[in-house]
């Protein structure tokens, strides 16, 4: 196979192990919470099969190595003699967040802990040998002395891991023969034979017998038959299993020969009841199982089947190609999907971008030449603005994605964090279906992280207090999206011990960040958190006391045009809601022209406009002016002047003023020389080929062809407070 | 011009295409590999707290370019920006840029052997922006490095 085949199929490879491993993780969770499915158990056991056939096919040691152990377990309680409660699946969250990280080892190269994986596998191994002990008091040499799995050896835990429940030799003698479909179907003897070695000792004969003349044999017929005897503590059942996957492809006979020698039958109707069942389960893991058994190292005890070699490689890439289909139609009814390139969909993304404004261009001019008069030209561009809009609408949706992706990573965060500060929490997850756009996903990774750890750090009290205070020792975390009004609405509630606003007002009074006078409103001083500089833990934690803070967080939320809000009842919790566009690529805007260039202010700041009456502005200081509204003074930032368009202010009688909240929900007033109108923006880079403006956010094409700068309202505000917007400049310069 | 170019190519190795161009009262030339384009002016939207040199931005055909005067970038008094001056686009590395001159004139194929050193002079414009010299026809054309420019960049890499 030529090397970038293989590079494609290990990306296919890892794309696929993000799948199994959301699989995995959703189902544990569903196990946590109580669920006895059994589907779902066969579907976390899948999950880890899937990758480490995947990762032997890949020769990824470790992660086979741990996948085994794990899978070891996942069987246990598959078959019912491990109950997946407690402790058990603590166990098993934590060895599946193991498991991510040697998959993202794995593939983005790095280090692991290895003491933790050591440690992870340890209590897996102990889960497995668990039932063994109990079941019978069976000397552990025993096993040795069944000469059982030579090729473990160097798992420590391995040899322990698969012990008997009745551990009593039974001796099997199968007859096997395939038909030419098993061949055509990918499968192989040899595969199956080590695999059945797996299970016990094994002698194998074959029949050489039906191999007809060279000039008679089919190149792709089956001659060959094997007897195999199989020696093994494992009930019929699992030896029946290996063949699962070649069934009807093969003449197939079991016989047990053997005496049992303790231990209740296994083969009785309950176990082939269960083995029914199992079977369609069964069926999907089996699919996987020959790739990781395709691994170089070769048994010795058996011997090769006379299949030409070559055709080897080639069944194996059907084989990959085949579980990989049965995979994403197998799991869920899930509808068809295809990958696409991110880079297309962005490409396409920026083509319907140019035609919404080539579109409103040439309505423009259409306008312009007075031709929209006639109604048929009317009607036509109606139709087109519709398609044009339809077909935005509909490249958006591609890009949209729910936002389970981001919500699928707390409850890992979520363990870690009370594992590390002591608490005990249950996290609720809603509306993980809710779609928003990919780059709005991506960047909301990390303040959701942050906004979470604050949660179970700072909102959740310890369980002790949770008692004392009579209420539940779990904490309760909910995290939810939904869409409203055009926008994603997250709130990340808990059920901890709300905002304490003394204690906030004393810390922000302490770091003088607010006067000691303040007269400051419940909001207004839960709102303080999110002040730069402020945080309230009085031992920095490192969970959530990095330096940074809720400021942060907020401005992250702020450049993906999101806004953050508060609102929190002592006793009973916090709730912070955070408010998202659902796409980057457009943006409402309200188009204004400022010293006669025309500028665009995002919707989401603006608060309301209003024409200033010259008895309302006052001077002060020296350059300053404020506007007085509603009895409150709020600073009047002349936009044209903070810009550089013109070294003298505007006349405030003759603008309009637009009231604006920015960072830290500060409300200021920015004059304008008029307002155009509101309308869609498609938003352009100025990064791309130019660099960071100060003051302004990025740019877009107006119907005129002309480029408009989307003002960045916060900069603007912060400029106007410290003249920092010139001193940013003055730096640009310096460069 | 053009048809002294296989000469000069036979006479003295590799050839390379330059195209020429005046700014103000001077000729000057850059790598023709560089351009992706030559257009005419139209009017820019101002940047807030720009360089002197930088004009604005134009649209593209749905990407924002910025205009280099090159005239105020060189040290000369600003052009009168008008119809007649042209934006030549250019290319580099994955920046798109326009430098506004006064007129295109035309494209040479020179051989490596025929770019002179800039002398050694005081001026700022030589020094930052002038790779080399060219004598032709008893006209003198600076070879601009295009990379130079182009304005430093506010998050990242220094000249």
């Amino acid at each position: 196979m030529a090397a970038s085949d293989m590079d494609a199929l290990r990306q296919i490879f890892f794309q696929e192990c993000e799948e199994q491993l959301s699989e995995l993780e959703a189902g544990l969770l569903e196990i946590e919470g109580g669920s006895t499915d059994m589907e779902i158990v066969n579907a976390v056991f899948r999950a880890v099969h899937s990758v480490k056939g995947g990762a032997g096919a890949f020769a990824l040691e470790d992660l086979v190595r741990f996948a085994h152990v794990f899978e070891t377990v996942l069987d246990e309680v598959r078959k019912g003699r491990l109950a997946a409660a407690g402790q058990v699946v603590e166990t098993l969250l934590r060895a599946a967040d193991v498991l991510a990280d040697l998959v993202r080892v794995a593939r983005d190269g790095g280090d692991v802990d290895q003491s933790r994986i050591q440690a992870v596998s340890d209590e897996l191994g102990s889960l497995s040998g668990t039932p063994a002990a109990s079941a019978a008091d069976e000397p552990e040499e025993n096993l040795d002395d069944l000469g059982f799995m030579p090729v473990v050896v160097e798992l420590p835990i391995f040899d322990e891991a698969p012990a008997p429940e009745e551990p009593a030799v039974l001796e099997y003698t199968i007859s096997f023969k395939p038909h030419a479909s098993l061949y055509a179907n990918a499968n192989e003897p040899i595969v199956l034979m080590r695999e059945l070695q797996r299970l016990g000792e094994i002698t194998v004969a074959c029949d050489t017998q039906s191999i007809p003349l060279l000039g008679e044999l089919d190149p792709e017929g089956a001659y060959l038959a094997w007897t195999i005897n199989l020696k093994t503590t494992q009930s019929e059942e699992d030896v029946r299993g290996v063949f699962e996957f070649v069934d009807g492809d093969c003449d197939l006979t079991i016989a047990v020969n053997g005496e049992e020698t303790g231990g209740p039958s296994d083969v009785d109707i309950e176990a082939l009841l269960r083995s029914v069942r199992e079977e369609a389960a069964e069926q999907a893991a089996q699919a996987d199982a020959p790739i990781a058994d395709a691994a170089p190292e070769q048994p010795d005890a058996i011997a090769a089947p006379s299949e030409p070699p070559a055709v080897a490689p080639k069944a194996e890439a059907a084989k990959s190609e085949k579980s990989g289909n049965e995979k994403s139609g197998g799991s869920e009814a899930a509808q068809p999907t295809i990958r696409v390139d991110l880079d297309r969909v962005d490409r396409l993304m920026n083509l319907v971008g140019e035609l919404v404004i080539n579109q409103a261009m040439l309505s423009q001019r259409l306008m312009e030449a007075g031709l929209a008069r006639s109604t048929e030209v009317l009607s036509g561009l109606d139709e087109f603005e519709q398609l044009t809009r339809d077909i935005q609408e509909g490249v958006m949706a591609i890009r949209a994605q729910p936002v389970k992706s981001v919500f699928q990573r707390m409850p890992r965060l979520v363990r870690e964090v009370a594992a590390a500060t002591g608490k005990k929490v249950r996290l609720v997850t809603e509306g993980e279906g809710t779609e928003v756009d990919k780059t709005v996903i991506e960047r909301l990774a990390d303040p959701l992280t942050h906004m979470i750890r604050n949660a179970i750090d700072h909102g959740l009290e310890k369980p002790e207090v949770r008692v004392a205070n009579g209420k539940r020792e779990e904490g309760l975390v909910r995290l939810s999206a939904t869409h409203r009004g055009g926008r994603i609405v997250i709130d990340i509630a808990d059920d901890g011990a709300g905002i304490n606003r003394p204690r906030v007002r004393s810390i922000a009074e302490e770091k003088g960040l607010i006067p000691t006078n303040a007269q400051l409103t419940d909001e207004e001083t839960d709102n303080l958190i999110f002040l730069p500089g402020f945080s309230t833990a009085s031992t920095i934690s490192d969970i959530s006391g990095r330096g940074v803070g809720m400021d942060v967080v907020k401005r992250s939320i702020q450049a993906l045009g999101g806004r953050v809000s508060i609102s929190s009842r002592p006793g009973e919790g916090s709730t912070f809601t955070l408010s998202l566009p659902l796409t980057l690529a457009v943006l409402y805007g309200m188009v204004v022209t400022v010293a006669g260039q025309t500028l665009v202010v995002p919707l989401t700041s603006i608060i309301e406009t209003l024409k200033p009456k010259l008895s309302d502005v006052h001077a002060f200081g020296g350059e300053a002016r404020v506007i007085e509204l509603r009895n409150n003074f709020l600073p009047l930032i002349d936009v044209g002047r903070e810009l550089g368009f013109r070294d003298q202010g505007a006349d405030p009688g003759a603008g309009v003023a637009i009231l604006v909240e920015s960072e830290g929900g500060a409300q200021s007033a920015l004059l304008v020389d008029g307002i155009q109108g509101q309308r869609q923006v498609v938003i352009k880079s100025l990064e791309a080929n130019y660099g960071r403006v100060p003051g302004i956010a990025a740019a877009t094409i107006l119907g005129d062809g002309r480029v408009a700068l989307i003002l960045d309202v916060d900069a603007v505000v912060a400029g106007s407070r410290n003249g920092s917007l010139s001193a940013e400049s003055a730096l640009a310069l310096a460069g | 011009m053009t048809e002294l170019a296989p000469i000069l190519a036979q006479k003295s190795g590799p050839a390379r295409e330059l195209i020429a161009f005046a700014v103000g009262k001077q000729e000057f030339c850059i790598d023709v590999m560089a351009v992706r384009e030559i257009r005419g002016w139209t009017p820019a939207t101002v940047l807030p707290h720009s360089q002197p040199f930088v004009r604005g931005v134009i649209n593209l055909r749905g990407a924002v370019l910025p205009i280099m005067d090159l005239a105020v970038r060189l040290g000369f008094p600003p052009a009168e920006a008008m119809g007649r001056h042209v934006i030549i686009v250019v290319q580099v590395g994955s920046q798109i840029v326009g430098l506004l001159v006064d007129a295109v004139s035309d494209i040479l194929t020179v051989s490596d052997t025929e770019i002179l050193s800039p002398p050694d002079v005081a001026s700022d414009m030589a020094k930052r922006f002038v790779s080399g010299l060219l004598a032709m026809d008893g006209r003198m054309l600076s070879i601009l490095s295009v990379e130079s420019v182009l304005p430093e960049r506010e998050d990242g890499d220094p000249q």
